[in-house]
């Protein structure tokens, strides 16, 4: 099947299979490999892309499903060079040690605080509870994510 | 003895960054932009895909493979076989233990999930189409789903490919001293006893293992993208199995997306992959589905622990007996030191001093996955960590005094280290009093005990859990420690450059840890070079030194180790080459902050960034060039990190739910070389040993299918379950490392579950609750309090 969606701002067309999954579209069609894999069963949450600005599980996703959709990945984050404040937070609060769950952490986070700029604690282990990490304990991408809120509404990076 | 303090100062300035300072992680800036190179990122022109058929059934009967069906796929490049591999001697290989591990089943099946057949396809989605078109015929037999069933006469014989094998005993072995034993036994007022089994569990990486190979069939080169934990130990094992050049292999492990263990064995789809490419000439990719990975790949722990410990009246421990029984799997693969079948259990008489400890272990084979691999743990150190905190927090119970006060009367004192423990391992230092005065200052524990005492007229169960532990890490001296007969030293190659930047390059691999980082501090330490001036270079074994890798807590006890060796040697020559820039005798120069001065002319001074600039331009005459060295660390001894976790609890007496309502984790690993890291290893292990207490496990039915092989069946905490932790620490240099630093990437894993666990039970056992088996599932604490009231 013929589709076409719009990744990180660049449009692209493609003849997929009925069930190929948006990731492995993602991964291989695109090439954009920072979208990961880790389970089986939508419980993991690495592969969580913006799907038009909403996070979903990419591994849930039919391809065909994206169509005439845009799609944020972590390789879009970043604007014009910089760093997106959530970018910037995780390796100043250390958020990430293997960086297997990092590019979904991000995004679901980005899509907080683009919602609630200052999250409380609670509010983020809310958000991310659908993204499984197993090196950090959560403790510092907690407050990655409670940084970047406040970077962020400071309108910067730093 | 050695001095226990509470901080350590940085002697390097922030901009240096060396020991102490919390460096951002030079590692970080891939990652944030999606730019790691994962094994499964990685895409070669004309790349095949592998995907495995395993076996539905635990004991089985092969008696044929049809893949007609599935070689005419279009698609479908070939479908291999274990009769194929057998062909080229690659049916079986070895495994970490000596054992024997099939690649692909030829006889019979020995678990559910095992690998039996592989199909190679221009495309993932067709490879799986082609998997579940091969048709294999099974005659079931039946399982052996225990170790203690292994035991039984009639027990099905699992390793009939063993000649003469009668029975499923993998192993027995016995350590410690009987008859001292019998003697404190003897002596004894009364024998406190813990039956319990650390349960079966998965480490469960985010990514799962998988492997490029890529055999050249013009060179014969074969290049191994690997999801590897230790590349060069994988280099030889590939040479012994397959019988290729050692020097024709390169293992290449790029980003690992976590480890814990979980990517030190060899599995046989890196074989079979191997095998494929170098039939096909064409590279293979293989990555395992996350149901593959649970199914199939290294489990931890696993053991039935009966633990006796022998109490005086007054509270003072006069010996210990340990009997295990552990439960292998169909292959004894346990990865680890070649004279420890039960890994580093020994460690089991914990933080406490008496005369007497024995343990007797034997390994079962049974119809369930082979491992028993040391999941964020040094062999076996905390399922006897575990054990003796548990065992002490009940001995406490009976002779009815506090927790704390029995551990406080039974500690190893401070000026006793070293401390040689009766099952034979040198304690290089500790101060266990006062890491748990400190962690129970900072959890308030009089008050807690009062609150709790209160809550308990109300009707409300809150409990106080403790454990002192002691691990064992950093494996390790070479008269004590092998791994298939290979020496556990480990390595660090350092170059400075002309223009003063440094390249140090590893035989360890990290998975996370932030090696990237910690070693450049190392580096930034002894040398005075910016640690953001020094690249660090792992995971490629045409491109490192030789080391053992990455597991049971060794890199910083002797890579780091290295690091500081290798700097120091640089250091030496460095001096000779400042000594001819200065035109001063070697002697008279004075080191500090990066240069060499003249001894009473700190303005007569050349920096380490001139001094690597003459190493290439303006070398004394008769001196080698270049400004570099290698150094093969073999540590003097291993370390033993320390500390106390203090857990509160409440738990729901109608549900049997529990919540953690504090936890405070006060560590002792010596130096820290980065604080930020550390507590970024501690916080992680925290939650791994709140998952182990309260819900991950695998288990199986009596038929022998695994019950926990998705994510959606086993569980791992999320953010919302994740308790808050409150981190201390004390340090007390280990006296024989070059900086005084233990590793402390498994404190957490090893020393958590018991306080989590003692304080459910702390919470139960004024109603006689003695114990709960992990992990502590709502239902298990519903149905011991309604013993209990019965």
């Amino acid at each position: 099947m013929q589709i076409t969606v719009t990744a990180n701002g660049t449009e692209h067309s493609a003849d997929v299979e009925p069930r190929t999954l948006l990731v492995d579209f993602i991964r291989s069609d695109l090439g954009l490999t920072g979208t990961h894999i880790g389970c089986d069963t939508t419980a993991c949450g690495v592969c969580t892309v913006l799907l038009d600005g909403t996070p979903v599980k990419s591994c849930t996703v039919f391809a065909v499903q994206a169509n005439g959709q845009s799609i944020t990945t972590v390789e879009g984050l970043k604007q014009n060079g910089d760093l997106h404040p959530i970018q910037a937070a995780f390796k100043e609060e250390h958020g990430l040690q293997c960086g297997f769950c990092t590019p979904a952490m991000m995004l679901v986070g980005s899509k907080l605080i683009e919602d609630n700029p200052n999250p409380t604690e609670d509010e983020v282990r809310w958000a991310i509870s659908g993204n499984l990490c197993r090196c950090t304990g959560y403790v510092n991408i907690v407050k990655s994510i409670q940084l970047a809120g406040k970077m962020a509404a400071a309108g910067g990076d730093s | 003895m050695t001095t226990t303090t509470d901080h350590h100062d940085p002697m390097t300035t922030p901009e240096v960054g060396g020991i102490g300072h919390s460096v951002k992680r030079h590692e970080d800036d891939r990652f944030i932009q999606g730019a790691g190179n994962y094994v499964d990122d990685i895409v070669l022109p004309g790349m095949l895909y592998m995907t495995l058929v395993r076996s539905p059934w635990a004991h089985a009967t092969i008696n044929g493979i049809d893949a007609s069906a599935a070689e005419a796929i279009d698609g479908v490049v070939a479908v291999v076989t274990g009769e194929l591999l057998a062909e080229y001697n690659l049916a079986w290989m070895p495994t970490m233990s000596g054992d024997t591990q099939a690649v692909l089943a030829t006889d019979k099946v020995r678990f559910q999930g095992q690998e039996v057949a592989a199909v190679i396809s221009t495309d993932p989605y067709v490879g799986r189409d082609g998997a579940d078109a091969v048709v294999v015929d099974y005659d079931p037999l039946p399982p052996v789903t225990n170790p203690m069933q292994g035991l039984e006469s009639d027990a099905p014989i699992i390793r009939t490919d063993l000649e003469d094998k009668g029975d499923n005993v993998a192993y027995e072995w016995e350590s410690g001293d009987s008859a001292a034993v019998e003697e404190a036994f003897a002596k004894a007022d009364r024998v406190v006893t813990l039956e319990t089994h650390y349960p079966r569990s998965h480490p469960a990486p985010l990514e799962t293992c998988g492997i490029v190979a890529d055999v050249s069939p013009v060179t014969g080169q074969a290049t191994l993208y690997m999801t590897s934990q230790a590349p060069h130990a994988h280099r030889t094992v590939f040479a012994l199995v397959a019988g290729l050049p050692e020097q024709n292999i390169r293992i290449i492990s790029p980003d690992l997306g976590g480890g814990f263990g979980n990517k030190v064995p060899v599995y046989p789809g890196y074989v079979v992959a191997t095998a494929a490419s170098l039939v096909i000439g064409k590279p293979v990719k293989w990555v395992e589905t996350r149901y593959e990975n649970l199914i199939s790949t290294g489990f931890g722990r696993d053991y039935h622990m009966k633990g006796e410990l022998a109490v005086t009246n007054k509270g003072k421990i006069l010996g210990l007996k340990v009997d295990l029984l552990s439960d292998q799997g169909a292959f004894y693969s346990d990865a680890q030191p070649s004279k420890f079948p039960a890994g580093l259990f020994g460690i089991v008489t914990g933080s406490y001093e008496y005369p007497a400890a024995q343990v007797t272990a034997k390994g079962i084979y049974t119809n369930k996955a082979p491992g028993g691999i040391a999941y964020r743990c040094s062999f076996r150190v905390t399922e006897a960590s575990y054990l003796i905190e548990r065992l002490v927090q009940n001995a406490a119970y009976e002779l009815e005094m506090d927790p704390a006060e029995f551990r406080s009367k039974n500690f190893i004192q401070a000026d006793n280290f070293p401390y040689e423990s009766p099952t034979g391992f040198v304690y290089d230092s500790g101060d266990y009093e006062t890491a748990m005065r400190k962690a129970m200052d900072m959890v308030g524990y009089d008050d807690l005990r009062a609150e709790q005492a209160k809550a308990r007229e109300e009707g409300r169960l809150i409990g106080i859990g403790m454990a002192s532990f002691t691990e064992v890490v950093g494996a390790g001296n070479s008269q004590d420690y092998d791994i298939l007969g290979l020496k556990m030293f480990d390595s660090a190659e350092l170059r400075i450059h002309p223009t003063g930047k440094a390249i140090l390059k590893l035989g360890v691999k990290a998975q996370g840890q932030g090696h990237e980082t910690t070693f450049a501090q190392i580096v930034a330490e002894e040398l005075g070079i910016p640690s953001s001036d020094v690249k660090v270079v792992e995971g490629d074994t045409d491109n490192t030194p030789y080391g053992l890798g990455t597991y049971a807590s060794r890199s910083t006890p002797v890579a780091g180790a290295a690091t500081s060796m290798v700097s120091r040697k640089v250091r030496d020559k460095a001096r000779d080459i400042a000594a001819h820039l200065l035109e001063a005798s070697a002697d008279d120069l004075e080191w500090e902050n990066g240069k060499f001065s003249v001894k009473g002319s700190p303005d007569s001074s050349v920096s380490i960034q001139d001094i690597a600039f003459a190493a290439y331009t303006n070398h004394p005459q008769g001196m080698e060039g270049g400004l570099e060295g290698v150094h093969y660390y073999d540590p003097p001894n291993m370390t033993y990190p320390f500390g106390t976790y203090i857990v509160a609890v409440e738990v729901d007496p109608g549900t049997g739910q529990w919540k953690v309502n504090r936890m405070v984790a006060v560590d002792d690993c010596g130096v820290r070389i980065n604080p930020m890291i550390v507590d970024g290893q501690i916080q992680g292990g925290l939650t791994e040993g709140f998952a182990m207490a309260n819900m991950q496990w695998i288990t199986f039915d009596d038929d022998g299918n695994c019950l926990n092989a998705h994510f959606d069946n086993y569980m791992i905490p999320t953010a919302w379950e994740t308790p808050r932790f409150e981190l201390g620490e004390t340090i007390t240099p280990s006296p024989h490392h070059p900086i005084g630093a233990k590793g402390v990437g498994e404190s957490a894993t090893v020393g958590s579950p018991a306080a989590y666990v003692n304080a459910i039970i702390d919470a139960l056992q004024h109603r006689g609750v003695t114990n709960i088996d992990m992990p502590v599932l709502p239902d298990r604490v519903w149905q011991a309090l309604q013993e209990s009231e019965g």
